[in-house]
């Protein structure tokens, strides 16, 4: 066991872990996150994708023991505390940018630090951003509509 | 939980490292980025029984620039090497890495020790008369790309050295190109290249090439230079007709392999369309 302390959405989290313990797994399975999914464990379908100081990573692909000392925010940070939904998810909500909605986590934290940005985005640019994320119900355009008009102010 | 059970190091600093290296050697994995790793131990294709963390080694992370080359640091991921090191064909070549995210955790050393025949990194490397750097505990030797590179996964550097960086001429050509084919279309579509080319050359004051470079990648058990072409077209003018001959030339000096994308064929018909793409982009 190796004592890892990693700041998940705003908390320290202090625990012991075994070195083979995924980022991904410690989100779900010890922290109780499971907004993060995974899909093949291997980097390709990036429904895992979460922010490690701010830029997107694969969860699957990072042991715990990596993330020492740096700071994770997970989907469960995007709504604010009162439960408000970012304006992210609602463009996602209004453009039907999801349907059963395992890939839309990823694909939310993939594009969450270019929103924030504050820059009007060009579908190009957002195309991009999720070439990592596989949705196998969406066909993408209504996805890549929302993060455009999310993105205009 | 999937990979095999490992023993975890986190030397703070290179020296600690090199020595955790020189005691574990052939059982070690060294850990950067991960991106190739990590996939493999969860698939169980690897089950290193040490892992080596090498990002925790400030020494390691820097891009530096020093007696007219470019040092990329083995702590340096790819993300902050497409922004900073300066290397144009570098920059090129990074978008067609993985995809975003990859490239956020994955480093130029990592793509350069790992040796996949289809990496881009590899490539550019050896485009540009690049060396890689290996440090042991018994010392310090810098190996050229065109020496490095043995065949599929497989490199010069021995079980006890580290891979601390590669260097790059700082003057290198500054025109490039780089091009690929994926199963994907796009650009970080986080596909493996079918094939590939990065290129260089510099034009002179009466508009005949020198430097020409042209590298190919998934054409054989490791990146390969179009010699040949690369001479057809050096002190000549970048003419439509020239550029088709050394296109000619870079497909049909290669011997490609066959997978589950694509035949021989293929690859080298996909060798001379991105070649002449690639130099009449830099020609243009």
């Amino acid at each position: 066991m190796t004592r890892v302390s990693i700041e998940v959405n705003g908390t320290v989290e202090e625990l012991d872990v075994p070195p083979r313990l995924l980022l991904a797994d410690l989100l779900r399975d010890r922290l109780g996150l499971t907004g993060t999914k995974i899909g093949c464990a291997m980097g390709a379908c990036g429904a895992c994708t979460v922010l490690l100081d701010g830029a997107p990573v694969r969860a699957c692909l990072m042991f715990s023991v990596q993330a020492n000392g740096r700071s994770v925010r997970t989907i469960e940070n995007l709504a604010n505390e009162a439960g408000e939904l970012h304006p992210l998810q609602r463009a996602l909500r209004e453009h039907h940018g999801l349907q059963c909605g395992y890939c839309t986590p990823g694909i939310l934290m993939a594009i969450a630090p270019l929103l924030e940005s504050g820059q009007p985005l060009e579908p190009d640019a957002v195309r991009e951003a999720i070439a990592g994320n596989l949705c196998r119900c969406t066909g993408y355009d209504t996805i890549v509509d929302a993060v455009v008009e999310a993105s205009r102010p | 939980m999937k990979p095999s059970a490992f023993e975890y190091l986190a030397p703070e600093t290179c020296e600690e490292a090199l020595g955790a290296l020189a005691e574990h050697g052939d059982d070690a994995a060294v850990l950067a980025g991960g991106q190739s790793l990590i996939p493999m131990m969860n698939l169980r294709i690897a089950a290193p029984r040490v892992l080596i963390d090498v990002m925790r080694a400030p020494e390691l992370r820097g891009i530096g620039n020093a007696g007219g080359r470019i040092e990329i640091g083995a702590g340096v991921r790819m993300a902050q090497a497409e922004r900073e090191s300066g290397v144009a064909l570098m920059t090129a070549a990074l978008r067609h890495v993985g995809h975003p995210a990859i490239r956020n955790c994955g480093t130029v050393c990592g793509s350069v020790a790992h040796a996949d025949p289809a990496g881009e990194v590899p490539a550019v490397l050896l485009a540009l008369d690049g060396e890689v750097v290996l440090r042991s505990l018994r010392g310090e030797r810098s190996v050229a790309a065109d020496d490095f590179f043995l065949s599929y996964y497989s490199t010069a550097r021995e079980p006890d050295e580290l891979v601390v960086a590669v260097r790059i001429p700082s003057a290198s050509p500054p025109r490039v190109a780089f091009r690929e084919v994926t199963p994907r279309l796009g650009g970080s579509t986080g596909e493996f290249a079918t094939a590939g080319v990065a290129a260089t050359a510099e034009p002179d004051d009466l508009g005949r090439w020198r430097r020409v470079r042209i590298a190919l990648l998934g054409v054989a058990d490791r990146p390969v230079r179009a010699r040949e072409a690369e001479a057809l077209l050096t002190g000549v003018e970048p003419t439509n007709d020239a550029i088709a001959a050394a296109a000619e030339s870079a497909a049909t000096t290669v011997d490609p392999p066959s997978d589950v994308h694509a035949g021989p064929d293929y690859r080298r018909r996909a060798v001379r369309v991105l070649t002449t793409r690639a130099l009449a982009e830099i020609a243009s």
